[in-house]
């Protein structure tokens, strides 16, 4: 990376030191007397576990980041051997494989087991069998939050009153019997309203993307913006101060009129504006990130970055209500909207970003994304008359990346934009 | 005279398509993809050259008057010899370049063996290539590797039956020295090799040998200039072109489509190892377009397996569907499973015809999937692609339209192999009267 | 097109088991069309795989009709469009089904939460079929009374009074009540039949227990219950001999259903089959729900204290593996056979697990893929019958 870029990269470095001490804390848990809860990304109950002084572990997150380094394939091959399908969602897998390959964290120290597994299932029916799947690994209590789905586009005050109960009844009593910490509701309003601080950064930064260049790429950049506040950290002051480093880095390209910078450098002129649906894939991440930064290509809104909660809609952690709130954030993410109400919101993305289209990456493994995603092509071309792109790949299996078919298809989309811009040429 | 050409590097071949400045089509040139992009495409380009050489002298020809009503006859008989020269070219190549791989040492005893064994087959093959390129004789293939190859095994299987080396040694000769030889374009050029045709051809002494050869000259000494180039298909990234130069084939491919039928709005291509549903506007401009995913199933490859189970030529496949009268419903399109599912309807009773048919609907449902995802069948259609040319398959995609989306208009043309080269040509036309830099390409 | 499903059987019997191919083969719903036919406003209201409390949708006025997608009998024009090829089969026979009108029969659908593409293909027939009533079903995965319970009972309400807008009928907990008992009945006559499949899988072949189960999902409770009724007298002095067959249990076939090709080489290759997960919403609730007190509770006490395990419930006690174990021991199964559907994720991702529960008690297992339209049975063929070859030579040993 150029010279240039290092002292932006405050917010980057912030990041990096706060998921250093996060695993190494992991990594001596057990030493330290600390319990671990396990769970999952989606409407995670971060300041609740952060309130018991126990530790979290997410494992897609662990499974994304093997993807990265690597070493995702050797691990789904474990697992497959194990008698994992092919067909099966590759998180799933390449969690199996990396804990039958000795539990080795992503920056290389140990993980510790879990001592409970908080099975929030929400908008991802394969949570429930991954968390059973790891019981019978571990052997050890598992607390199951069942959340609701948005069927008919809402929360409904039954769906909070169930959830609100399952914390109350189920969560707390046995986050409070592993940690022997006593539940103290002032404290966790006071967390909740850290998190709200720090969610206000979060949407500034998200919504920069509304401005032309834009200053984000909201997808490849935007997975590491959500990072902190999808995971472990919000709640903390450490959130608050990586949000603000990142707002304040952004508010500056933004006077200067920069676009985003990528991992080979501050991006090149903005040719195309474009709203995505889907995760990324992990494997190929850069090379996939460059077959759209050499293009122009910029992400100016995504909807992978809602999967752990829609602030940008206005929804901000509400101290006055700790438990409903908790409750709101959980059945408010992206996966655990329904049709109509995701079509409705990539659809705004596209007016309200000034898109010049739309691109569905289509993973493999995730059933919740991609189930009927080509319907949401086509009501999106209907309404907004904007040119969609399609495109397949997986999440942490290398077997579905062909950077050969997808850089075709991308270009193909790229060129087809351009040439609907211009018209036929005489 | 100035030129514009498009190349379009498929799986299977590679085309070229020569413009005017007007648009008209000039020339076309296809060959066959090979390992080498490069060649592939210069080979390709070489060949629409000759073809643009060849419209010219006919047409010098004919308003010569020269030749009267004997034009059609002498121009049969100079483009087959010409075709022949070609291949004798290519024989000699190939001789040389076996030659070469028995002088490596590698092959001990039976080096003598081989190297006779090869003399006997190049012989035959030389023999034999008059007769293969005799006027109004068509080929089973355009590409020596195919023809050359047919004869060459057949010889290599007679020479190991009556007690020469074993049939596999001397195949793998051809093995090793094909991919030489389809690297290097003829060495001989345009000109030489036209002349020995026409040396071969007038050797029967008949008509004004020295005015003809005057008119021949004329024609072949026309310079043409190529003002710019476009590559595209899915070989295009390794093409040694500047980024503009390059064009996706889904673009060309609607373009192509367009200035072969004006009226078309949506476009099915069906190629070796994807299909493609593309909507076009009135402009032949692309809105929307859809591909294949990762799975083969329901592209030509797949009627590749089937035909190579059952040991017939790819061209034979959809005339021996057309028999079927009573098709049987195939539900799987699984190109890894193809040559099973086949086997296990054959032990089940059922005709060859009949799977057959069912196999092309099964391949035609799921380009009707395609379809519909990229936005359906609008009127005008045009299908194209190396399936275009099957009729089972068009017949197929002719009753699905149908029963879907009523009466379209389907178009199906002859070259449509060339959609996406004419595109690409277009573009090359295009893009040189917009004020783009001009760079010219050798 | 299939080949006929069996040689034909003589009698009353062989009238039954061609009425319910027929009722199997007809995707236009002509049993239901005749069935509104035959009264005053009368609507239909389909559901998906797994389980849905159908006497919610009974007490309504309503006639509850299974769907389970189109096995191999539907050419896929349309549905393969909207999916994937990494998405199971299921779901795009539905669409296909859905867009051409064959499900035009039914006034409402209900989906079930089994797992993400059924969540989903939900919210596609919302934007899809913009006038018909769609309910999501998000059957509880938290077992406690007080939590899942209760909202299963508010859920289950919200689709009585959706079904009920649509029929003008409200459910009283009398009218819930009777349908409880009528299901009571049809509970008890279908574990009949699971009985004497299980007992004698002679009498009562594969096939023919599949389309008994599948007739229950497209004609009325009460006949489906004389239909049982009657088929097993018959099936008493049917004389049908037993053949040297091995018994196995089947798993993992609960959502999308396997052709009856596949069922009939089973049985061809060797195994009967005594117990088995297919159209698993028939027989899902193990016994007789309270008649008496509160007709929601007795229903939520059903599905949260009385259903079988499967792979779309969450596993609470963890139980699942020493409950297939159990079957396994109780049904004298020699071996399971785990049959999921390519890409269903809940069966693949629970297989491992019900697996090391066989294993740990030395019980046999194989498994196979399969999807609804499956149309080559020769791999099958050889799998299950070196299965059954191999359990045949372990229990000579």
């Amino acid at each position: 990376m150029s010279t240039q870029t290092t002292e932006k990269d405050a917010s980057m470095l912030k990041q990096k030191e706060m998921i250093a001490d996060h695993f190494h804390a992991l990594a001596h848990a057990k030493k330290n007397g600390k319990k671990v809860v396990y769970t999952f990304v989606p409407g995670n109950l971060t300041e609740l576990i952060n309130h018991f002084g126990l530790l979290p572990v997410l494992p897609e997150i662990n499974a994304l980041q093997s993807g990265m380094r690597g070493k995702s394939a050797e691990y789904i091959a474990i697992a497959e051997k194990a008698g994992h399908s092919e067909d099966v969602c590759t998180y799933v897998k390449t969690d199996i494989g990396m804990l039958k390959a000795g539990n080795i964290g992503p920056t290389g120290e140990p993980l510790p087991k879990p001592d409970l597994l908080l099975l929030s299932y929400t908008g991802c029916f394969t949570f429930l069998k991954w968390f059973e799947l790891l019981r019978e690994e571990y052997d050890c209590p598992v607390v199951m939050l069942h959340v609701p789905y948005q069927a008919d586009g809402a929360i409904t005050p039954e769906m909070r009153d169930y959830v609100v109960g399952q914390i109350r009844r189920e969560v707390i009593p046995a986050f409070e019997r592993l940690s022997g910490v006593k539940y103290d509701e002032a404290k966790l309003r006071a967390q909740l309203a850290l998190s709200a601080r720090a969610e206000d950064d979060l949407v500034w930064v998200l919504e920069s993307g509304k401005h032309r260049p834009s200053p984000i790429d909201a997808w490849f950049g935007g997975v590491y913006y959500i990072g902190p506040m999808f995971t472990s950290f919000r709640g903390t002051q450490d959130a608050i101060d990586y949000y603000r480093l990142l707002r304040e880095e952004i508010q500056e390209r933004l006077a200067q009129n920069l676009g985003p910078v990528t991992p080979d450098g501050p991006a090149g002129a903005e040719r195309y504006r474009l709203v995505v649906e889907g995760p990324p894939n992990w494997t190929s991440f850069r090379e996939f990130w460059r077959m759209f930064s050499s293009e122009g290509a910029v992400v100016v809104a995504s909807s992978y970055t809602k999967v752990g909660g829609l602030y940008d809609r206005g929804f901000r952690h509400n101290p006055d209500d700790p438990l409903g709130t908790l409750a709101d954030y959980c059945m408010g993410c992206y996966t655990n909207l329904n049709f109509p109400q995701r079509v409705a919101l990539l659809e705004s993305y596209i007016n309200d970003y000034a898109a010049d289209g739309f691109l569905i990456n289509s993973v493999k493994s995730c059933n919740s994304f991609s189930a009927g995603q080509l319907l949401i092509l086509r009501e999106l071309e209907k309404r907004t008359g904007r040119p969609g792109g399609f495109i397949e790949s997986d999440l942490v299996d290398p077997r579905y990346f062909s950077a050969a078919n997808i850089k075709n298809r991308l270009e193909s989309y790229f060129q087809m934009i351009e040439a609907r811009r211009t018209g036929a040429r005489p | 005279m100035n030129v514009f050409v498009g190349i379009d590097l498929g799986s299977t071949t590679t085309k070229a398509v020569v413009l005017d400045a007007d648009g008209a089509i000039l020339g076309r040139g296809i060959t066959n993809s090979r390992s080498n992009y490069d060649i592939a495409a210069q080979v390709a380009k070489d060949e629409a050259f000759t073809n643009v050489r060849f419209t010219v002298l006919r047409n010098t020809l004919e308003e010569s008057g020269l030749l009267g009503g004997g034009l059609d006859e002498f121009w049969g008989l100079l483009t087959a010899a010409f075709e022949l020269e070609g291949y004798l070219g290519h024989l000699d190549r190939l001789d040389v370049h076996c030659r070469d791989e028995l002088g490596r040492g590698h092959h001990g005893d039976l080096t003598l063996p081989l190297s006779s064994a090869l003399a006997n087959i190049v012989k035959r093959l030389r023999d034999e290539a008059p007769d293969l390129f005799s006027p109004g004789r068509r080929a089973r293939s355009d590409f020596f590797r195919d023809i050359a190859g047919a004869g060459f095994v057949n010889a290599a299987g007679e020479i190991a039956k009556a007690g020469g080396p074993p049939f596999d040694r001397i195949v793998g000769l051809f093995d090793k020295s094909i991919i030489p030889v389809e690297n290097e374009s003829d060495g001989r050029g345009f000109a030489p090799r036209l002349s020995a045709a026409f040396s071969r051809v007038t050797s029967g002494g008949t008509g004004d040998k020295a005015a003809l050869r005057q008119l021949l000259n004329r024609a072949m000494g026309a310079e043409l200039q190529t003002i710019r180039l476009v590559g595209t298909g899915y070989g295009r990234a390794r093409l040694p072109f500047p980024k503009d130069q390059i064009r996706s084939e889904i673009l060309c491919h609607g373009l192509g489509a367009h200035l072969m039928f004006p009226n078309t709005a949506t476009v099915l291509d069906i190629g070796g190892q994807d299909t493609k549903a593309i909507q076009v506007d009135r402009a032949g401009v692309v809105t929307n377009f859809q591909m294949n995913d990762r799975c083969a199933a329901g592209c030509g490859r797949y009627l590749g397996y089937i035909a190579d189970e059952m040991n017939i030529g790819l061209h034979e496949l959809g005339p021996l569907a057309m028999q079927s009268h009573r098709r049987v419903k195939i539900n799987s399109t699984c190109t890894v499973f193809a040559g099973a599912e086949f086997r296990d309807r054959l032990a089940a009773g059922d005709a060859r015809e009949d799977i057959l048919a069912g196999l092309h609907r099964a391949i035609m449902l799921r380009a009707m999937a395609l379809l519909a995802r990229s936005g359906g069948v609008r009127n005008e259609m045009t299908f194209t692609g190396g399936v275009a040319k099957n009729p089972a398959a068009t017949a197929a995609l002719r009753e699905l339209v149908r029963e879907n989306y009523g009466d379209v208009t389907i178009n199906i043309a002859p070259d449509s192999i060339f959609t996406g080269a004419i595109g690409a040509a277009t573009f090359a036309l295009r893009d040189s009267v917009a004020a783009r830099p001009v760079q010219e390409v050798a | 097109m299939s080949a006929p499903v069996q040689e034909k059987i003589p009698g009353r019997l062989g009238e039954m088991v061609a009425k319910m191919e027929a009722l199997y083969a007809d995707l236009d719903l002509a049993a239901v069309r005749d069935w509104k036919s035959r009264g005053q406003n009368r609507r239909a209201v389909g559901f998906l795989p797994v389980y849905v409390p159908r006497e919610v949708i009974h007490a309504a006025g309503a006639l509850p009709v299974g769907i389970m997608g189109g096995a191999d009998r539907i050419e896929i024009v349309r549905g393969d469009s909207y999916f994937q090829s990494y998405i199971c089969h299921l779901p795009r026979s539905v669409i296909e089904l859905a867009v051409v009108g064959k499900l035009d029969a039914l006034d409402g659908f209900v989906f079930p939460s089994i797992c993400d593409v059924i969540r989903n293909l939900s919210g596609m027939f919302k934007l899809l079929l913009k006038d018909k009533f769609v309910h999501y079903l998000d059957l509880p995965q938290n077992f406690d009374r007080r939590l899942g319970g209760r909202f299963y009972i508010q859920d289950m309400q919200h689709l009585a009074q959706g079904i009920g807008r649509l029929t003008g009928v409200e459910v009283t907990d009398s009218a819930l009540r009777a349908s409880i008992k009528a299901f009571n009945h049809n509970r008890a006559a279908v574990r009949r039949l699971v009985a004497a499949r299980s007992d004698r899988p002679w009498e009562v072949p594969t096939l023919e227990y599949f389309l008994l189960l599948r007739a229950g999902y497209l004609i009325p409770v009460e006949e489906h219950t004389a239909l049982l009724d009657e088929y097993l007298e018959l099936v008493g002095r049917s004389g049908r001999h037993m053949m040297d067959n091995v018994r196995v249990v089947v798993r993992g076939a609960f959502c999308e259903q396997p052709p009856l090709g596949l069922l009939r080489t089973l049985e061809r290759a060797g195994c009967y089959v005594v117990d088995d997960d297919f159209v698993l919403g028939a027989h899902f609730i193990e016994r007789d729900l309270d008649e008496r007190g509160d007709p929601w509770e007795a229903l939520a006490e059903g599905f949260m204290e009385y259903s079988v395990p499967s792979a779309s419930k969450y596993d609470e006690h963890r139980t699942k593996g020493s409950e297939l174990v159990r079957r396994v021991r109780d049904v004298r199964g020699e071996g399971v056979i785990f049959m999921a559907p390519s890409f269903c994720d809940p069966a693949l991702l629970d297989q491992p697990m019900l697996a090391a529960a066989l294993e740990k008690e030395h019980i046999a297992h194989t498994a196979l893929k399969y999807s609804e339209d499956t149309g080559q049975f020769q791999v099958i063929r050889e799998q299950a019958g070196t299965f059954a070859d191999g359990l045949k030579l372990w229990s000579n040993a």
